[in-house]
């Protein structure tokens, strides 16, 4: 027999695999925020946005899919979020309209706005998609201001509406060290798919240059995380208390925990010194092996155990657990059949992604007539 | 320019999504369509070997590149706006309502976009069947993306699978396949699928018709109008078909919003089929809303009658006998239910009071009241209507949905006799000579547009006022912010969505003029 608790944690697993997956394919965004300062020319600048292009769609698909299966799973989030903390969002989703329509009109002829103006779309996505991002995640850890009444109705305290959230410079740690993350991915894994030798360098110098910063923002919000106090949750009465070095509990009390975070740090510490000091295309792999259980992880550690993974941090019992956000035992048993697609959809795309990636991006193909971003 | 006037919360909500919406529904139909349509040019192409249908092909490919962009670019805003601007919905029916947008995700977009990817990327990358079969994975993704959103938008018009669960407050799905097949998912899936290929066929036939007005790329027109043409003609056809049943379905569901598509006041036996109408104030009032009466009438005898109901003396209720209620014939007024609803209302609201102080003798004789057929049969049915504070708030807005449903029907109507006509002058090849036809084609293309968006009109103007039917009135789904905050996202989408729109309307002329590469 299939239980609810199994089942609501069996959804988090995919909501956190789905979010490991997202940032990973943040590369795209990453790899944008680079449009204006790596390249050195126009031929440059479109083998950048051409390699970039081929992937966009990945990580825009996946965010959806991320915040459907969020809707389907935990609907309490869902409304509770989103419905609350508008402006965070909104900004977010503008971020992703612009880039949306920036590949495919960039470089077409009569596109009235200018080559420019969709390179900055571009720019601007590559910026403000992961930090954003980033620092809605961190909420999870530091709370946010909202209360729910009897009938699960959200009312948020700051007038901000999830802008607020800025403020906390916790928060900040994880938008930054998720945005110098997505901008390390890019250097790599446009140091895999390009062909051309000036570019190359290039990429290689930038690498070290961001993956200083990443480390230090990544490592500075684990450290004030797991040394902080963490939103307790009593597991038969629900009460929601505030209790020192929970997360740290969390991470460590749980073997799978543990070692999803520590393999998947030194995957990514091997994919870095992989491509700074070997220059090697491989390290998006490591890196991308890497990035997905560390993510993992950290949700894991905000969702599983006794804890309320989106904290209220002005009215503490409208805190939601796994449990209190959850769909019916049946949806979730539904979905849960839907789930096992999953690796078959993952299959495909791997398929289909190796084979038009089979090549690096060249200078000739540039002028050829395929479809040119 | 917006300050004087005042429009609450929930006025803004209801514009910012219906605007998004509509935008998005400016590029969703041609990709359903001309999805398919690449697909069979693509066959034809690696089954012949002819490189002039891969020049074809790619031409086409090339506008629908330009119109995904943004129609992906317009959805995502959709998805999200659930949680934003109407999360009291979202709460209340997400554990039903949410697992087709997630299916949605897993199992269509990610098809579609994969795909999409090799379609455009993959030519000189992959074998010519593989790139075969990335085309039609791409246009089955796409019709089974508009299959899961549209169970989604079903249910709302029709809400099944589902009970009441008073522990939680909220609706529970108890069934997954009627969900699915909810005989109004049956219908708008096929009805709105086989018009988005109606949309592409006109879209194609248009454009072609203008190459040969300027007698230009004339193999490329002539191909593309037979393909279109034929997919047009079946397709058009099914468009009527499940149009009429879509009809017949609401009838039964939704009584008001069918007696508002016909702007039938008062209910009758021997109904008519109002072919062509204008509405003019009758002076009278229900309520607040006006009352209108029809002049200039078309009619064709009882057909109304006989399309409900089967028989040609069988009655079909008008919006009066709707409102008031007409107990020879066993219709309920909305006084009623509004009594009915109020008193659901009451007892779950008793059960939450009682869980509050815990007291569990009353809750468990609730939760057997609640749980019980009677309850659920003659009450709870009725519960979105507590919200209410006068029966005639129920009506939508007649003209409205009245004028929409029938030009939508009339040019549905003229679009299966252009494609007949294109068909037939293409076997006659005397499309060039026929030049008032090639006009009416090009022109045809914005009355395309029209008459598809004229369809949600009617579907989401006629369920008005409800976000749920006859359980969530849409002023309570809203989202608790401040209608500034939407006022402002409200422009921001107004701005972006039309500049894109400009750009994308550039950008395809433009790629139109220079015409497929050589
Ligand atoms: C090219 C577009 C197009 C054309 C020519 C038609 N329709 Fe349509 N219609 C749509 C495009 C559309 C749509 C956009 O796809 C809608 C909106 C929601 C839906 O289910 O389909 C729609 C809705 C819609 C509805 C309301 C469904 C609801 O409220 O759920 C009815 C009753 C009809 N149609 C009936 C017809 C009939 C009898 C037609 C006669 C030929 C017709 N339509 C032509
Ligand atoms: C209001 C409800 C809707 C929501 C929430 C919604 C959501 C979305 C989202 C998030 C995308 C982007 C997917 C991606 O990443 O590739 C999208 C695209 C798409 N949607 Fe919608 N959508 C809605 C209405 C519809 C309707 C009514 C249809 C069809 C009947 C439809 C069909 C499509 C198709 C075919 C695409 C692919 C992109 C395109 O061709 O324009 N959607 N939608
Ligand atoms: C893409 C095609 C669609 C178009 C053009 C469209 C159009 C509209 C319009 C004009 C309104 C405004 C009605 C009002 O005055 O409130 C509206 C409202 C709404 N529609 Fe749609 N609709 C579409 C598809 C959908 C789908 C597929 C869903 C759900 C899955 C949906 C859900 C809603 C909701 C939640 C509202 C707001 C609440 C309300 O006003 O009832 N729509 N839509």
């Amino acid at each position: 027999m299939i239980s609810h608790a199994f089942l609501q944690d069996y959804w988090w697993m995919i909501i956190s695999l789905l979010a490991g997956l997202l940032v990973f394919l943040m590369f795209v965004q990453g790899g944008q925020s680079f449009i204006f300062s790596l390249p050195r020319n126009d031929l440059q600048r479109k083998m950048l946005v051409n390699a970039l292009g081929r992937k966009w769609e990945f990580t825009f698909t996946t965010l959806v899919t991320f915040g459907g299966a969020f809707f389907a799973s935990f609907p309490l989030f869902y409304a509770t979020s989103f419905g609350g903390a508008y402006w965070v969002w909104m900004a977010i989703l503008f971020s992703f309209i612009i880039q949306a329509v920036a590949y495919e009109f960039r470089s077409k002829p009569s596109n009235v706005f200018g080559t420019r103006l969709f390179d900055s779309f571009l720019f601007i996505n590559g910026c403000l998609g992961p930090f954003l991002i980033g620092v809605a995640v961190a909420t999870f850890f530091t709370g946010s201001d909202f209360t729910l009444d009897l009938f699960n109705r959200v009312t948020w305290g700051s007038g901000w509406h999830g802008l607020e959230a800025l403020l906390n410079p916790v928060n900040l740690l994880l938008g930054l060290a998720v945005l110098f993350l997505a901008r390390v991915l890019g250097l790599m894994y446009l140091e895999n798919s390009v062909d051309d030798a000036e570019l190359g360098a290039a990429i290689k110098r930038a690498l070290l240059r961001n993956a200083i910063p990443f480390l230090v923002f990544f490592l500075a919000f684990v450290a004030s995380v797991m040394l902080g106090k963490g939103y307790m949750a009593d597991g038969v009465t629900g009460a929601v208390t505030m209790a020192k070095y929970h997360y740290l509990h969390n991470l460590t009390g749980s073997p799978v925990t543990l070692i999803l975070f520590a393999g998947g740090v030194v995957l990514v510490l091997v994919a870095l010194w992989l491509g700074i000091a070997r220059g090697s295309g491989r390290a998006i792999w490591y890196a991308g092996f890497g990035t997905v259980p560390v993510v993992m992880a950290l949700f894991f550690v905000a969702g599983y155990g006794e804890t309320a993974f989106y904290p209220s941090s002005s009215d503490m019992q409208s805190s939601l657990t796994l449990a209190r956000a959850s769909s019916s035992l049946f949806t979730l048993k539904a979905m849960m059949y839907v789930s096992f697609i999953i690796p078959f959809v993952v299959a495909y795309i791997w398929y289909a992604w190796r084979s038009i990636s089979r090549s690096s991006i060249t200078a000739e193909e540039m002028s050829g007539e395929d479809h040119i971003y | 320019m917006i300050e004087n006037v005042d429009l609450s919360l929930v006025n803004w909500s209801r514009g910012q999504f219906a605007l998004t919406a509509i935008y998005h529904w400016l590029f969703v139909p041609l990709t359903l369509g001309l999805s398919f349509i690449l697909a069979f040019m693509e066959t034809i192409y690696v089954r012949t070997g002819d490189e002039v249908w891969k020049k074809i092909t790619k031409f086409w490919m090339t506008l629908f590149g330009i119109n995904f962009a943004i129609g992906v670019a317009t959805g995502i805003i959709l998805e999200f706006e659930f949680g934003t601007n109407w999360s009291n919905y979202s709460w209340f029916v997400g554990d039903i309502f949410g697992a087709p947008l997630a299916i949605e995700g897993i199992l269509a977009f990610f098809l579609e976009s994969t795909f999409v990817a090799v379609m455009f990327f993959g030519w000189n990358k992959v074998s010519k069947k593989f790139h075969l079969a990335s085309t039609w994975l791409v246009a089955i993704g796409a019709n089974l993306s508009a299959l899961w959103i549209l169970v989604a938008n079903a249910w709302m018009e029709n809400p099944v699978g589902m009970v009441f669960n008073p522990a939680t407050a909220r609706n529970e799905m108890n069934s997954f396949l009627d969900v699915v097949l909810n005989p109004v998912a049956v219908d708008k899936f096929t009805h709105t699928v086989t018009s988005g290929f109606v949309l592409a066929s006109v879209f194609v036939i248009g454009i072609s018709s203008w190459f040969l007005i300027r007698r230009r790329d004339e193999v490329l027109a002539k191909k593309s109008i037979l393909i279109a043409g034929i997919f047009g003609l079946v397709s058009s056809l099914l468009v009527a078909f499940t149009g009429d049943t879509s009809a017949r379905t609401i009838a039964k569901v939704q009584p008001v919003k069918f007696a508002a598509m016909e702007a039938l006041y008062e209910g009758r036996s021997d109904a008519g089929l109002t072919v062509i109408g204008v509405l003019t104030d009758s002076g009278e009032r229900i309520g607040e809303k006006k009352v209108h009466d029809m002049k200039m009438k078309i009619e064709v005898p009882e057909l109304l009658s006989i399309m409900t109901t089967g028989k040609d003396e069988g009655y079909v209720p008008g919006i009066r006998d709707l409102v008031n209620g007409n107990p020879e014939r066993g219709i309920l007024s909305v006084s009623e239910m509004m009594e009915r609803g109020t008193h659901a209302r009451q007892v779950l609201t008793d059960y939450k009071m009682a869980k509050e102080i815990g007291d569990t003798e009353t809750m468990s004789q609730l939760a057997a009241r609640i749980m019980g057929s009677d309850f659920t049969e003659n009450y709870f049915k009725y519960f979105g209507y507590s919200y209410f504070e006068h029966p005639w708030q129920v009506i939508p807005s007649v003209p409205l949905i009245f004028y929409s449903f029938h030009i939508m029907v009339g040019l549905g109507f003229f679009f299966i006799l252009l494609f007949i006509l294109a068909i037939s002058f293409h076997r006659r090849m005397t499309l060039e000579k026929n030049r008032w036809f090639l006009w009416t084609a090009l022109f045809s293309v914005p009355l395309v547009y029209l008459a598809s968006e004229l369809g949600w009109i009617v579907t989401e103007m006629g369920r008005q006022p409800w976000i749920i039917q006859n359980l969530m009135p849409v002023k309570v789904a809203v989202s608790n912010i401040s209608a500034g905050a939407v006022q402002t996202t409200f422009w921001l989408f107004a701005i972006l969505f039309t500049a894109l729109l400009i750009a994308e309307l550039s950008i395809m002329v433009k790629q139109v003029k220079t015409g497929p590469k050589h």
